[in-house]
Formats: structure tokens, C-alpha cells, sequence
């Protein structure tokens, strides 16, 4: 019987198996950030423990970031104490960190694949749900707990069980205005919140293979909405491009063998999957989520469902999200007053994301009530927004860029949405309160959260296009 | 971790599904450096008031329920793979959540702290809301040994799945590191092997 690519990865990374229980894992990247390694540190220290293999690990400051004024100390004291921690951590045992003001820095997810960290064929573990992301390059990528952050750290090992093996196809056009994101939004609408849980996906079809590997990123970073363990897609001539020529990325000979063994991983014909689902992308709309998980979601033309669209034990839930947001049962999004937009996060705020929006944004104006926060992934994604003018298209239009970090998406820093109002974003989470006590997310793509900022209001992209 | 093997307590009754960890504890509450005093801001926002009163229909400000075990509905620990949740569960007193599906990794955080994310049917996760309902007393009684829980004084018993690792090291209180560095030649031949 044939093997999927995750399978493959899998298997050639085991160390040992427990009978019966997990298997040891080799962990190849290990990417560290602030607010999830303090405690493994000092677990690693009370031990008297050295860090295994400072070699393999990539740290950055991400979560607790300023988005203005990166050059200045930060403001609250425990963000601060957090970030200094990581550096002291660093300098302690030799990691490379690219903290506030290296002009690596970014949201973790975001710089592991544009430095060339990320490759296919690699297990990729950090102290962050979102670690799904780097499935988009062919890698197993998942996201750990502080413990399991001092497992890596002592041993660059991890003990897990190993996942089902779930398949989503998604084969077709897509149809304009419909980005990677929406895709994802679409297909968590359909299987829910949950129905990934215990699984690693595999994302194929045709629609999938169009992709580029930032929309990809997109797809591969919300497969824990889903519930799954990671997400991955087999790479192909369009992840060698995008590897090709980047500062850690194998080069020269070393690339080209390198590209025959990832050329090997594609799941096999034959591979059998525990699950298996197809979705045609001419079916897929605009996405905007009008409850508190991700699976709430709808095309955005359509209406909220009704109390009888959703399950007898799903009510309880569907009614409590629907009193949080404001929001009635049967009834549109479009047309309702919103004064937030936050544009960036670790789902999107690649160079794409920012080419799209200001595509969007040319020649038209900021609605006058919306706040808009455009928050680039990257030091490097600022850089080129800036060299490629968009920055100053944005401005004209009355957008400010601003600098790099998770920012809104879980308002760890100052930038968060105030009690009782609506922020359209392009994160990944709509939970009550993540982006602030009382905010009201609704989660959609950078072209719909940009047609939001442009009208004041909900908008389907659509109109602008 | 502590060793633990077996719990009679009452429990406190959250009737909600996909109760994500930003709910457990919320990201500002994400700063500290320690593992301590997260409990403290459990449910921080279901909890409290902006003004920090409490809010008085919120189950753990109820008077009436009190105990070890904390029992909620499907796809608990959702979403973010802060093992703050963990800690701050631990932190507040509860040693076991019971539940009809727990996601991945809030699981993997539990059993790495010892506290026990224990599945059961959606039948017997009904029940417990049902008698606890009516009787805040109503005792539940775990025994990782022979991995049951029961309700006490009737019929219902159930038997849970933990793995025998896992099993292992919760009633010894054993830790995966532990593990992991016996393991440190196997770790490095492996590493030889590959290069």
C-alpha cells in the first residue's frame, strides 16, 4: 500500500516507538517566541540541562510587540520583562535570536518560511497552534505545549501519538474574489470547529496546486481551527521557487539534491486515508464568520442560518455566540456598520496580503468611522512593502502600515479592539474576547476586511472588484 | 508531577461546547514567566465583570458546586496551545476534566501537568449534567487504575481510555523528560544515521 506524504515525514523521523503508546519524534526546526518558552527554560535550568541543539532553533519576538515605535522600550512592564527574558534565554545558550530591531524579526510563522528555515520533508514544532503553517512547504509542522517545549529544548525530541490521516480535495476554479482564505474559512464551515480533531490534513486537488505558497501558508496556518494536528501540501515546482535563493534555503548543488528527495515525498497513488472529503472551489463565496469559533461561517451573500439549520446540541452554543456578537438568526452581514479592521497576523500579513489590499485600496479612501490596523508579518514583508509602494499607496488611501507582530489577532500588545465593538479580520480566531474583553471578530479575507474599511461597513469584495 | 491514582469528588458542571483556551485564560493574562497563580484568571471573563464584580450566573461563581472535576462539553480546550489553560485549571483545584472529546493538544498539556483529560460517552457526559442539576452533591469517582468513573449511588459506571504510557506516568507521577533523556545515544544514533 502506498504512502502520503505525511506518512513518509513521519516515519523517517521516529527515534523509537512505546507499544501502545506514543512514539518518540525527531524534531528537525524547533521556533521559539516569548510567551511560550519562559517556563521551559527555567524547567531547563532547575534540572541543570543544557539546550540539546541550540543549532536547530530560530527564536523571535513576536507576540508581545509594539506595532509603532519598535525602536522605543516597550511600554508594559510584564511585556517587556517577557521579551527581555527570551533574550537573556538566548544569549544563555546560544540561540539565534531575531529580536526587536533585526531586520529578520517578525511573527514566527511568517520568517521561518521566508528565510528558508521551513523546507519539505521536515518535522517543525514551536510553542504555537499556528505551527501549521509550515505544512504548506511539505513538512510536518505542529504546535506544542511548554512542556513539550522543554521536551525539544532537553532532547529535540517529542512524544506524540500519531494522527489519523485526513484528505481534503479541493478541485475547480475559483471564482473572483475568492482568496486561499475563504477557501479555508469554507471548508471549516462545512466540517466545523471540530471535525480535523485527532487528524493531520492533507490539502490537494487542482485548486490547491494553483496556490501560491503564501496563499498556502493561509490554508496550512487555520487547520487547528479545524481541530486538526497540522495541515501539509506535497511541495511542487512552486514551493522549489519560492525556496530558491533564501538566506538559510540549501544552495547551489545542495539545493538541486535537495529538490530530487522532496520531489519524492508526494503522497503515493495508492495511499489510503481514515477520512476523506472533496470540495468543488467554484462552490466557494467570500467568507465571513458571524459567530465565536471559527466554524461559524458563511458565503458572505448569504444569511445567518436559522436556530433549525443547526444541530439539537449546537443550539446552546449557536444561540450564546449569536447574544455575544449582536447578531440575529436569518438575518445578512452585508450592510452592517463596523469601525475596526485589523489586516495582518500570521494567516495574513504576507506581501501578497498587502499587494492585494492595496490593489484594493488605490484611488479610494478609509471610511471615515473605521480604525484600520495594517500590520505587516514581517520586518522583511515591511521592507519590500515599502520598496514596492505600497506604503504610500496605502496612506493616500489613509491607511498607515505599521510595523511588524501578532498585534490585534490576540491583543497581547496595546492594539485591541474595544468592549462591544465589531473589528473585521483577517486573523484566524473569532473566540469571544481574543482580541480583546467584549471585541466582536468577525474573520475574513484581506480583500473583504479592506472593502469593510473602505465603506465603514460589512461589503462584499466583490463590489470593489 | 504528583502521582495520582484515584478521586471521589463533586464536581462543577460547565454545560458548554468548543470552550477554547483563550476563554480558560485569556492571552493578556499570558505574560508571567512562572507556572503559578494562573488560576486566579480562570475563565477570567466569563468570571468577572469589566469592574472585576463577579458574574453571578457564571457556574464557577455558583455557590451550590464545588469539587475536583471539572465536566464540560465537547471540543474543550480548543484553539490555542497555551499550556497556561492547563496550569490555570490545575491552579484553580480541579485534577480531572471530563468531557466527550477533548482537542489535541490541550490534551497533550494536561497529562504533561497530571491533570486528567478524561473522555466519556456523550450519554454519560448528559447524565452528569443531568443529576448535578438536581444534586450539586452528586459524587464522581474516578480510578485511573482500572480507568473507570462512576456516579455514585447508581448504576452508571463507564470506562475511559488512557494509554498504558500515559497510564504509567500519571500514577507515578512520572514526567516525559524523564523518559527523553533516557533516550539521549538512541536521540544522537539517530541523528548519525541521518547525516
Amino acid at each position: 500500500m502506498g504512502k502520503s506524504i505525511f506518512e513518509k515525514i513521519w516515519e523517517s523521523h521516529v527515534v523509537k516507538a512505546i507499544e501502545d503508546g506514543p512514539q518518540v519524534l525527531y524534531i528537525d526546526k524547533h521556533f521559539i517566541h516569548e510567551v511560550t518558552t519562559p517556563q521551559a527554560f527555567s524547567g531547563l535550568e532547575k534540572r541543570g540541562l543544557p539546550v540539546f541543539r541550540p543549532q536547530n532553533i530560530v527564536a523571535t519576538a513576536d507576540h508581545n510587540v509594539p506595532t509603532k515605535n519598535q525602536h522605543l522600550p516597550i511600554k508594559e512592564a510584564l511585556s517587556r520583562h517577557q521579551v527581555d527574558t527570551l533574550i537573556k534565554n538566548c544569549n544563555t545558550h546560544g540561540i539565534e535570536l531575531y529580536g526587536l530591531g533585526h531586520p529578520y524579526q517578525g511573527i514566527v510563522h511568517v520568517i521561518g518560511p521566508e528565510l528558508g528555515f521551513t523546507l519539505p520533508g521536515m518535522t517543525i514544532v514551536c510553542g504555537d497552534s499556528h505551527t501549521s503553517t509550515h505544512g504548506a512547504f511539505g513538512a510536518i509542522a505542529f504546535g506544542i505545549g511548554t512542556s513539550e517545549v522543554e521536551h525539544v529544548l532537553a532532547t529535540q525530541c517529542v512524544l506524540q501519538m500519531k494522527p489519523k490521516k485526513m484528505r481534503i480535495n479541493i478541485d475547480g476554479e475559483l471564482s473572483k474574489g475568492v482568496l486561499s482564505k475563504d477557501i479555508i474559512l469554507y471548508i471549516i464551515s462545512k466540517i466545523s470547529a471540530s471535525g480535523g480533531t485527532g487528524y493531520f490534513v492533507e490539502y490537494a486537488g487542482s485548486a490547491i496546486r494553483k496556490l501560491s505558497m503564501e496563499a498556502r501558508m493561509t490554508i496550512c496556518n487555520m487547520s487547528i481551527e479545524m481541530g486538526a494536528r497540522g495541515g501539509i501540501i506535497a511541495p511542487d515546482e512552486i514551493t522549489f521557487d519560492y525556496i530558491k535563493g533564501r538566506q538559510f534555503a540549501p544552495k547551489g548543488e545542495a539545493f538541486d539534491i535537495a529538490i530530487e528527495k522532496w520531489k519524492q515525498l508526494a503522497t503515493d497513488d495508492d495511499a489510503i486515508f481514515d477520512k476523506e472529503y472533496s470540495f468543488d472551489a467554484s462552490d466557494i463565496s467570500p467568507m465571513i464568520t458571524y459567530g465565536t469559533n471559527p466554524g461559524m461561517g458563511i458565503k458572505i451573500e448569504s444569511k445567518i442560518p436559522t436556530v433549525a439549520d443547526v444541530s439539537d446540541n449546537e443550539r446552546l452554543g449557536f444561540k450564546k455566540a449569536l447574544d455575544y456578537m449582536g447578531f440575529e438568526a436569518d438575518n445578512n452581514l452585508v450592510g452592517k456598520p463596523i469601525n475596526y479592521v485589523f489586516i495582518g497576523s500570521c494567516t495574513n500579513s504576507r506581501i501578497e496580503d498587502l499587494r492585494l489590499v492595496a490593489q484594493m485600496a488605490k484611488g479610494r479612501k478609509k471610511a471615515d468611522n473605521v480604525t484600520a490596523w495594517i500590520v505587516p508579518g514581517s520586518k522583511k514583508v515591511e521592507n519590500q512593502a515599502i520598496e514596492e509602494g505600497l506604503d504610500k499607496i496605502l496612506a493616500s488611501a489613509g491607511f498607515e502600515l505599521r510595523e511588524p507582530g501578532c498585534s490585534a489577532c490576540l491583543g497581547m500588545n496595546e492594539d485591541k479592539i474595544p468592549s462591544g465593538e465589531y473589528c473585521i479580520s483577517t486573523s484566524n480566531r473569532n473566540f469571544e474576547g481574543r482580541q480583546g474583553p467584549g471585541a466582536k471578530t468577525l474573520l475574513a479575507s484581506p480583500l473583504t476586511a479592506m472593502a469593510a474599511a473602505l465603506t465603514g461597513k460589512i461589503t462584499d469584495p466583490r463590489d470593489f472588484i | 508531577m504528583e502521582k495520582f491514582i484515584t478521586l471521589q469528588s463533586t464536581c462543577v458542571p460547565l454545560n458548554l461546547e468548543d470552550v477554547d483556551t483563550d476563554q480558560i485564560i485569556p492571552a493578556r493574562f499570558l505574560k508571567a514567566t512562572t507556572r503559578e497563580g494562573f488560576g486566579d484568571n480562570l475563565f477570567r471573563d466569563w468570571r468577572y465583570n469589566s469592574d472585576n464584580t463577579l458574574k453571578n450566573d457564571f457556574v464557577l461563581n455558583n455557590p451550590r458546586y464545588k469539587g475536583e472535576i471539572l465536566v464540560a462539553g465537547k471540543n474543550f480546550g480548543c484553539g490555542s496551545s497555551r499550556e497556561h489553560a492547563a496550569w490555570a485549571i490545575l491552579d484553580a483545584g480541579f485534577k480531572v476534566v471530563v468531557s466527550s472529546f477533548f482537542a489535541d493538544i490541550f490534551k497533550n498539556n494536561a497529562l504533561n501537568n497530571g491533570l486528567l483529560p478524561l473522555v466519556v460517552s456523550p450519554a454519560f457526559l448528559s447524565s452528569i449534567f443531568e443529576l448535578t442539576e438536581k444534586d450539586e452533591n452528586t459524587l464522581l469517582i474516578v480510578d485511573i487504575q482500572q480507568q473507570t468513573i462512576s456516579i455514585k449511588d447508581t448504576n452508571l459506571v463507564e470506562s475511559f481510555e488512557i494509554n498504558p504510557y500515559k497510564k504509567t506516568c500519571l500514577i507515578n507521577g512520572f514526567d516525559d523528560i524523564d523518559y527523553l533523556l533516557s533516550l539521549k545515544s538512541e536521540i544522537e544514533s539517530f541523528e548519525t544515521k541521518r547525516n
